[in-house]
Parts: C-alpha cells; sequence; structure tokens
C-alpha cells in the first residue's frame, strides 16, 4: 500500500483535473455535436494568462481575473469561429476548431517567444501535506473534493434551473427548442461559457502541479479529457467524469508499476513500462470504439416518431 | 386577425410557395388542405418564423411578423405544434409542459395553466412524471398540444396531428382542438386528413404545389367536386 499510494493519489488528482476538462467536451458535443478540438488549447491559454498577470498582479486577484477571461475567450472563439457555422455541413465547424486550436498554439508561441514559463505558485495549493505517510502538495487532494464538488453544482444547474432545462432540450431538438421561444445561440454560448470555466478551474489545479506551461501545454490532456469522454460515453457528464478518473488513475499506476514491482519484490530491475502510460489510454480509445462505440454512459439513439 | 399576403417562399431555388393570400379570422379554426409538397408545412413554418420568406408579408392584427425573430413571435401569441410531435423524450411530462411556458415569468399563471392542460388531457395528468418519450403517439399528441397552449397562445398552429394515429385517437384530438377553439383560441389547422379537417374548419383553403387554388366554408369545401375527387377519395 505504501509504494502504491502515491501513485493513486497523483492519478486521482490528474483524474480530477482531466474530468474539468472533459466535461467541456463532452458538453460541447451534446448540444452542437461537435469536438471542440481547440478545447485543451483554452485551457494552455488559461495558463499563460495566470503567468503574465500574476506577475504584476497578487494572486488573489489574479485567480478570478484568469477565470473571467478565460470563459470570455471562450465564448468569443464560438461567436467568431463556430457560430457563422451554424448550418455549415459539421465537417466545416470542425475544421473550423482544428483552426481555432492551432490559432491558439501559435499566438501562445508568438507570446511566450517558445520559451517555457514558470506558473506561479499558489501558496494554498502547492504547500506539501502528508495523507497516510504518503507526502504530496496538497493540490492532490484539492483536486478530487472540487471536481466532484463543481460536477455536482453542475449536474443540480442542468436538472433542476430554467437554462439547465434549455441546454437539454437544445441538445434533444434544435427546432422543437426554437418553437418554445428558447434562443439556441444564447444557451450555446452558456455551454462554452461553462465548459471555458470549468477548463480554467482544470488549468489552476493541474499547472500548480507541473509548474511550466508551454504552447503545446494543452494538447496532451487536451486528447486525454477527451479520451475520457468518449470511453464514458461522449454528451454524458457523469461518463466523462468516470471515464476521466479511470484513466488518471490506471495511467499513473502504470508510471509507477516499476518501482511497485521492484519494491515488492516481484522484479529485480526495471522494464521501463512507464513508458506505456500514455499508450494505454489510447489503447482504451481504441479499444472502446471497436468494442462499445456509444462509451460506458453513451446517449441512446432515440429513433424520431 | 393574422394575414398573409403575397408570401413566396423558397428552399435554394426551389419555389416552395408561389404567392399564397391567408386570412385567419379571430376565433375561428382554419385549415389548409392539400397534398404532400404543397406548402402547407412550409406555410407554418414561415409564420412561426423558421424559415424567412423571399418576399410577402405575414402580419398580426396590423403587425409586421416577417423579420421577427421566432421568440417574439410566440411573445406576439402564435405558436406552432410541429409535425410528428416533437416532444423531448428525455423529459417528464410535467417538464415538456413547464418548458412550454418558457418565455412566461409568471409562476401561479403557468401552474394555473398546468392544471388546465391536465383538466383538458387527463390522460397527461396520470402521467405526470412518465418521460415523455414512453407515451403512446396519442398522448405524445395531446403533451405537445399541451405544451403549446402552455405559451398562452392566441393563435395556434398545428401540422398534421392526426399523422400516424389511430382513427379513434384522431377523432379524440379533433374534438379537443374544436374544445380550445370554444374557448376561445384562433386555431390554424394544417391536415392530410381532409375530411376530418373540414369537417371542423370554419374556412378551408386548398393548397398546390404552392397555390391557393381554392377557399371557402369548410362543409362547402366538403361538397366540392374538385376537392372530393382529389382529396376525400370519393
Amino acid at each position: 500500500m505504501q509504494t502504491v499510494l502515491p501513485y493513486l493519489l497523483s492519478g486521482i488528482s490528474v483524474g480530477g483535473q482531466y474530468a474539468l476538462i472533459a466535461i467541456g467536451y463532452t458538453m460541447v458535443y451534446g448540444i452542437l455535436r461537435l469536438i471542440n478540438f481547440a478545447h485543451g488549447d483554452v485551457f494552455m491559454v488559461a495558463g499563460l494568462v495566470m503567468v503574465y498577470l500574476s506577475a504584476s498582479l497578487p494572486i488573489y486577484v489574479v485567480i478570478p481575473l484568469v477565470l473571467a477571461i478565460t470563459v470570455t475567450i471562450g465564448f468569443i472563439i464560438e461567436r467568431a469561429a463556430y457560430s457563422p457555422l451554424r448550418s455549415a455541413p459539421r465537417m466545416s465547424i470542425m475544421i473550423s476548431a482544428i483552426g481555432v486550436s492551432y490559432l491558439l498554439q501559435n499566438l501562445a508561441l508568438y507570446i511566450t517567444g517558445g520559451m517555457n514559463q514558470m506558473y506561479p505558485n499558489i501558496p494554498f495549493f502547492t504547500e506539501s501535506v502528508s495523507i497516510f505517510g504518503a507526502t504530496t502538495k496538497r493540490v492532490t487532494l484539492v483536486t478530487p473534493i472540487l471536481t466532484v464538488v463543481l460536477v455536482v453544482v453542475l449536474v443540480w444547474l442542468i436538472k433542476n434551473t430554467k437554462i439547465g432545462m434549455a441546454m437539454r432540450s437544445v441538445a434533444t431538438d434544435y427546432e422543437t427548442s426554437q418553437l418554445m421561444g428558447i434562443k439556441i445561440n444564447s444557451v450555446i454560448s452558456f455551454t462554452f461559457i461553462i465548459g471555458s470555466f470549468l477548463a480554467a478551474v482544470a488549468s489552476l489545479l493541474y499547472f500548480s502541479n507541473y509548474t511550466t506551461v508551454i504552447p503545446t501545454s494543452g494538447a496532451m490532456p487536451g486528447l486525454k479529457a477527451f479520451v475520457a469522454a468518449v470511453f464514458g460515453g461522449i454528451g454524458s457528464i457523469p461518463g466523462a467524469v468516470i471515464g476521466a478518473f479511470t484513466i488518471g488513475i490506471c495511467e499513473n499506476l502504470i508510471k509507477g508499476l516499476d518501482s511497485i514491482l521492484i519494491q515488492t519484490g516481484i522484479i529485480q530491475q526495471g522494464l521501463g513500462l512507464t513508458t506505456f502510460s500514455d499508450a494505454f489510454t489510447f489503447a482504451l480509445l481504441i479499444v472502446i470504439l471497436v468494442v462499445k462505440p456509444t462509451g460506458i454512459f453513451g446517449e441512446k439513439v432515440t429513433d424520431k416518431v | 386577425m393574422l394575414k398573409i399576403t403575397d408570401l413566396h417562399v423558397a428552399y435554394g431555388g426551389i419555389k416552395a410557395l408561389r404567392g399564397i393570400d391567408l386570412e385567419v379570422p379571430e376565433g375561428k379554426i382554419v385549415t389548409l388542405i392539400g397534398a404532400n409538397g404543397a406548402g402547407k408545412s412550409t406555410t407554418l413554418r414561415a409564420i412561426s418564423g423558421l424559415v424567412t420568406p423571399v418576399q410577402g408579408s405575414i402580419t398580426y392584427n396590423g403587425k409586421q411578423l416577417l423579420g421577427m425573430p421566432i421568440n417574439k413571435i410566440i411573445e406576439e401569441g402564435i405558436v406552432m405544434v410541429p409535425e410528428g410531435r416533437r416532444v423531448f423524450p428525455d423529459m417528464s411530462v410535467l417538464e415538456n409542459l413547464k418548458i412550454g411556458a418558457y418565455l412566461r415569468k409568471d409562476k401561479a399563471g403557468i401552474a394555473e395553466d398546468i392544471e388546465w392542460v391536465y383538466t383538458l388531457f387527463p390522460r397527461l395528468k396520470e402521467r405526470n412524471w412518465q418521460m415523455a418519450g414512453t407515451l403512446s403517439g396519442g398522448e405524445q399528441q395531446m403533451l405537445a398540444v399541451g405544451r403549446a397552449l402552455l405559451s398562452r397562445p392566441k393563435v395556434l398552429m398545428m401540422d398534421e396531428p392526426s399523422l400516424g394515429l389511430a382513427p379513434l385517437i384522431v377523432r379524440d384530438i379533433f374534438s379537443i382542438i374544436k374544445e380550445i377553439n370554444k374557448q376561445g383560441m384562433t386555431i390554424l389547422l394544417i391536415e392530410q386528413n381532409a375530411n376530418m379537417a373540414l369537417h371542423v374548419a370554419d374556412i378551408g383553403y386548398v393548397l398546390e404545389t404552392g397555390n391557393i387554388t381554392l377557399k371557402g366554408p369548410g362543409k362547402e369545401l366538403l361538397r366540392d367536386e374538385n376537392v372530393k375527387r382529389a382529396y376525400l377519395g370519393h
């Protein structure tokens, strides 16, 4: 247990961060049937905004600003790059999303000059704590708790509020939603706002742990979160969360597998299994697509009567 | 009165409506009959703002509806029950009704109207918490009508309410249409079931390939030789 615990803890923590990103993918897919390829890059931009703002402002001012700016960026991306393509074929809007992704990465490259940016210290997050004998940063413990709280709030919002009802109806049927007087564009904007907000929260947690931001920082976590969303059944929020935790935990256990096996005396020297942690995630993607393409909580396909 | 003059609608070069004139007087049931592809649904879609006409005018009590966003048209009191019911299958019956009242803010009024819909359709009350997707076709149609009523329409437009329903259920639906009309609501009804529609309608219009070819009181159209041959199967 002593040897497994640190890996398990960081797995849960990374899982929470993936979950927050994955919700953005899955919600946008639920409403627009679009894989928002730029979502991981919005997460990276949130990290950079934090880096630059904290150079001149105190941290407790910067955090709300980062959230607000990221939300605004998400909103603008939708209005500028996706909303004009509402009636275009789905492929066009997907290509537009890929374009936005590269645009953000290149803007980041231009602004940072390609240099690694040190992520500022959020004192509360980076303090060391010890749990059952394993020492870790506090962010490791905060992440899963915060994730669960945010997910519960979100699910409640979707189930019980008027805007939540509108989101569910738009996800089912655009035209009939319009006939109810629902403004499709406002609902879609709101969805991007929530997604970007959660991505910003995820960036606070993730970069507090990994400490550097580079223009491609969003690519890998974005991709993993996307796999999590597909694994859980794209369109389903609980699915995305469960998928994200599964991937986060498995990945980290594989990272630690060598040293766990050595310490338990099963093997004498490292087998280099660590390398396979990313491969595992993508192998999982292939397996799920082959075995159950709708994911564990995939949407039922309801035939229109 | 809902008044349509010289309405043209085209879908990418294909003309669906070629200049129709239509009047729906207050408190009446008006029906638009015609074959598949005659432009019936297009007419309703244009009125409710789902498609943008090429030219023409649609006014309600003198107010131009053309170019208004859909939610404003609903607020003017013009509401459509779409073809094929289109209830939200993963929402409960109650939620479906509530979403019909999406633009309203008077909570007490909404609760009252839900009760009113439940007295019109007692079957829906029994199924209050059931997912709408599990209802039968007839119940879904009732729900679709109830949902539209929740927005307090002045003019209720119905697109093929009898589509795919058993004859007995169709009769129920039509008696409800008459009942709602008696309570003061204006109705614009589109039907392929010309016989039923003309029996309840005060005024009937016959639409053929985008043109109105005949207009008159429902009972009169029922006796018209051309209508009989083309739509009633005599």
